[in-house]
């Protein structure tokens, strides 16, 4: 297709935060996913947000159901999805009402005319005869008003389409015009569309031209003067991808698994935002992955266990209501002292709680929450793409010390997404199952012989000679059988905690991610707090404050330089999305008056809101154990 | 595995050796109380499993929680002894990454049919090939004498002084509901009827699930006394065979279907010839249904006697069959697992 594409002016932009927002039903998400890819297949570093209503299909206009995507891509480095937005596409008047509040002053928004009718106003909870494209309301943002469904609809005149089907072609066009105003090419999506639509050659053909059609309108439309552009960003030299947190957690496990050449059994029941890992894991069958949808929560769990006892190595994830669910099988494994990967992708909690909204409030849960002295090793990732590493440590920790673990990420980070330099698999560890095949005392086998780590044998049923029965019932130091005398209960309460405090020991040194070794403040930071609490702290760092951030990957057992690292700060600051968790627990470790930081709305920090309580710390009379608004 | 000797354990040995006496009882004591109906149980699973010539190292024993699963430690094979109404769930795991093992569940009325009722209707349903021994002796024995989910309306126990108000489940009305391939009945008191079951269950590929009538003398001394002692048995049980007519009471009385109703009628001389009675036919899922259905309360004037033997038997595949094929299939499609080419995924760009 040729067309003449007038010469509007390019201005450049270091780095740019877009939110497309509209109904749930509108392909925002894919929208934004598209646009997300584009620029990083361009060279920008990304980080992306999409946040939506736990309903599928709230109902239409109204504020319950809108699904907004936020993408945060540059020619620098980028760690958040950004804090507000320079640009904000709305598809109708609930979107704009929803998002407003994020947008810049003197941001732009772009707005879908055709979704301020009278009924969508009312729908918003406008009031009557307000509208705010016509009335000035809106007069400190940059306001383009774009009659989409119309534009798309004369763009797929002629085609055979129902005007029903027509419209669904409105995230294309809007696409289309987003990839014009920021200089990116249509071929990314292009090729996806064939992959999803060669099937349905019409559909395909209604979407290329809506893409097509939207592209040529920010050209020739007069309301667009200008471009921009986001030139590549400086990230070290290699081959990357795209991956969402999810992704990497299942990747994670499945590279973990094979290097510790095992079978992945994933035990799984459906629960939000945990079952795209099972809908990842279940692609990969060739690898010898087998996914079992569960009835349950807890036959989830007891069927990887059952794998594990097998050779296989057994993973469960879910999110907060599926692992207490899950709590007296974790005991089971913890008992048995056999491999088990729990994941808890977290949600806003309690009970169903917030299951579409972020928070990391299951900390303690994963620490404490078990019948007896059940010490489990809990670990938590701060990226998309640590998810992936964290999920390989998982493995490695669970299968090298015969112990269940707890890998926390949430829905922050499982459903955002960066660019990934992927690493080949022969720079992954090589992971070893300390499998027996022999018995280990004299003509005897003894399943609860310790090594010097205090790691028992994994021995597989079907190896003569190995014959052993074991159970959650308290069990006789190294034969395993049923005890209840008193002094080997102490004994191996104490065996199974220190073989657990002992995976320490292999925790490489502590290390500030940034910042000076000693100072005034040190923020200690867990999870998906990393990039708003890095991007503030490299901004303190540069106007000249002593603020140092270190990022907790072990939550249990603690790295054991953590402790004397504390110290050498006057003031320690824990943001977290609970109520202190973290905190509480390195008070009663370290006895170090930390402050907390703590918001619990369901939706991340911004590095401003870091920034502001460090500040506040910093200043001669600080308001004690900041919240945010 | 190696058909070479084990080390220290159990000699390996080739299929077609012929039986050879092997001990499958275990080091550990046994400690069920004395008279329990247990130990007959543990008793014909040894003989059987010796009499079949198995492997220990190639038999796994699962339980749950309750009298019944201590089972496994008197086992000398592996072993599990798990959390209270699971075991299927755990087995589920099992069987699916090891299909060569020969798995065996060991579950309680309680275990089975309370806290684990939505794990057992699921087991059956997906048809994971295990046998699964099912002691249901009305009553929570480890607890110390609560009534259980298939105690009898009106029972009174620890926590029912003033008797049961719930319905019990009819055990085997629900694992037919739940599509069980292999379906069966038997009780402690007849060792060679076990044994001839549990051989049955055994060669059955699919969950086998055999409901055990069992005694507990402690809390519940008696509950099956009715079908197990000799002056009422042949009134009041009637062992089923494939292709044989249903009869009992020492074969002058039988049961006829009229339409879908069963009915008791006299087989001897002037009575309904055998060829007109009920023949017992173990393929037929309608018949099943009715025979599940005999149930009666034995203290009710002219109750229908309880049917003991195999209800029925089908073929339907494993789960463990279906999910081997569909990783064979993964394969052949798309090739043995490459983590290269799935780290890399399919969009990826260079930046120099």
């Amino acid at each position: 297709m040729t067309t003449t594409l007038k010469n509007k002016p390019v201005e450049t932009r270091a780095n740019v935060v877009i939110l497309f927002a509209g109904d749930s039903g509108d392909g925002i998400q894919l929208t934004g996913s598209q646009f997300t890819d584009t620029n990083a297949l361009f060279g920008n570093d990304v980080s992306t947000f999409p946040n939506f209503p736990a309903e599928i299909r709230a109902p239409q206009g109204t504020l319950a159901g809108v699904s907004g995507y936020q993408l945060h891509f540059g020619s620098v480095e980028i760690f958040t999805p950004g804090d507000q937005c320079d640009v904000l596409v709305v598809m109708n008047a609930a979107a704009l009402k929803a998002n407003l509040g994020k947008l810049k002053r003197g941001g732009s928004i772009i707005a879908n005319t055709d979704g301020f009718d009278r009924k969508n106003l009312r729908l918003a909870g406008y009031a009557e005869d307000a509208d705010p494209l016509t009335d000035g309301s809106l007069a400190s943002f940059h306001l383009h008003c774009v009659d989409v469904t119309k534009l798309t609809r004369t763009a797929l005149e002629g085609t055979t389409l129902g005007m029903k089907e027509k419209d669904r072609c409105k995230n294309m066009f809007v696409l289309g015009f987003i990839n014009w105003m920021y200089s990116r090419e249509n071929a990314l999506t292009e090729g996806f569309l064939r992959k999803k639509f060669g099937k349905k050659p019409e559909v395909l053909d209604a979407n290329m031209k809506a893409l097509v059609a939207g592209y040529h309108y920010g050209d020739t439309s007069e309301t667009f003067t200008t471009r921009f552009e986001v030139k590549p960003a400086p990230m070290p030299s290699g081959t990357y991808r795209s991956i969402t947190g999810n992704q990497g957690t299942a990747l994670g496990l499945l590279a973990g698994a094979q290097k510790a050449k095992l079978d992945l059994f994933y035990g799984s029941y459906p629960i939000t935002p945990a079952s795209d890992i099972l809908h990842e894991l279940s692609r990969h069958k060739n690898f010898g992955v087998i996914t079992f949808q569960a009835e349950d929560e807890i036959a989830a769990i007891s069927s990887a266990i059952g794998a594990s006892y097998g050779g296989a190595l057994g993973i469960t994830a879910s999110s907060g209501p599926g692992i207490a669910l899950k709590t007296e099988a974790m005991g089971l494994a913890f008992m048995l002292e056999i491999p088990l990967v729990i994941v808890n992708v977290q949600r806003g909690g309690p009970s169903t709680g917030l299951p579409t909204r972020t928070e990391q409030a299951d900390l303690w849960q994963a620490v404490f929450g078990r019948n007896g002295e059940a010490p489990i090793p809990v670990i938590a990732a701060s990226t998309p793409i640590d998810c992936f590493e964290m999920a390989f440590e998982a493995v490695q920790l669970a299968v090298e010390h015969m112990t269940p673990v707890i890998l926390l990420t949430d829905g922050y980070i499982a459903n955002g997404s960066e660019p990934w330099r992927f690493p080949a698999s022969r720079d992954l560890a090589e992971i070893k199952p300390p499998f027996i095949k022999e018995p280990n005392d004299g003509d005897i086998f003894l399943p609860y012989l310790r090594d010097e780590r205090g790691v028992r044998p994994w021995a597989l049923p079907g190896q003569p000679g190995l014959q052993h029965r074991i159970g959650g019932i308290e069990k006789q130091d190294r034969t395993g059988n049923i005890s209840y005398d008193p002094a080997n209960h102490e004994k191996m309460v104490r065996l199974r905690a220190e073989k657990v405090a002992r995976i320490a020991d292999r925790y490489k040194p502590i290390r500030l991610d940034s910042g000076p070794t000693e100072g005034e403040l040190l923020i200690v930071g867990w999870g998906s707090t990393y990039g708003a609490i890095r991007t503030a702290s490299l901004q303190l760092q540069q106007e000249g404050y002593s603020v140092a951030h270190v990022h907790i990957r072990h939550l249990f057992p603690f790295n054991k330089g953590l402790g004397p690292l504390l110290k050498k700060y006057r003031k320690v600051l824990i943001p977290e999305m609970n109520s202190g968790q973290l905190r509480q627990m390195l008070r009663a470790e370290f006895l170090v008056d930390a402050q907390g930081l703590n918001k619990i709305q369901g939706m991340p920090f911004t590095s401003e809101e870091i920034r502001a309580s460090v500040l506040d710390l910093l200043s001669p009379t600080p308001k004690v154990s900041a919240t945010t608004a | 595995m190696s058909t070479t000797n084990g080390i220290g354990g159990t000699p390996g040995r080739t299929p077609g050796d012929g039986p050879v006496k092997i001990d499958f009882s275990s080091d550990q004591e046994v400690r069920w109380c004395p008279g329990c109906g247990d130990y007959s149980i543990l008793k014909q699973v040894q003989t059987l499993l010796e009499q079949n010539g198995k492997k220990k190292e190639e038999v796994v024993f699962i339980s749950g929680i309750g009298c019944s699963s201590r089972f496994p430690y008197y086992m000398d094979t592996y072993g599990l002894h798990s959390i209270h109404g699971r075991a299927p769930a755990l087995v589920s795991g099992l069987r699916s990454v090891r299909p060569d093992l020969s798995v065996w569940m060991i579950t309680g009325d309680g275990d089975a049919l309370s806290i684990g009722g939505n794990h057992i209707i699921h087991l059956l349903r997906r048809n994971v090939d295990v046998n699964v021994l099912l002691f249901n002796n009305e009553i929570y024995g480890l607890t110390k004498g609560q009534y259980s989910p298939t105690s009898p309306e009106g029972a009174v126990t620890r926590s029912t002084p003033m008797g049961s108000i719930d319905h019990p489940f009819n055990p085997l009305a629900l694992v037919k509901g739940a599509d069980a391939t292999f379906i069966a009945r038997s009780m402690d008191r007849d060792p060679k009827h076990m044994r001839e079951i549990l051989a049955r269950a055994d060669a059955h590929r699919g969950t086998s699930l055999i409901e055990i009538y069992q005694n507990c003398n402690v809390f519940n001394d008696g509950a099956f006394e009715t079908f197990t002692e000799k002056a009422s048995k042949p009134q009041h049980t009637i062992f089923v065979e494939h292709g044989r007519p249903l009869t009992f009471a020492n074969g002058t009385r039988g049961i006829k279907l009229n339409g879908m109703t069963p009915v008791i009628v006299d087989t001897y001389a002037g009575g309904t010839s055998l060829e007109d009675l009920w023949i017992h036919d173990e393929r037929d899922p309608y018949k099943a249904s009715i025979l599940v259905r005999l149930f009666d309360d034995p203290r009710i004037e002219g109750a229908m006697p309880r049917p003991f033997g195999v209800f029925y038997v089908n073929d339907r595949p494993t789960h463990e069959a279906k999910l081997t094929a569909q990783v064979a299939q993964a394969k052949e499609r798309k090739g043995a697992g490459d983590l290269d080419a799935l780290l890399k995924g399919e969009h990826t760009w260079t930046i120099a």
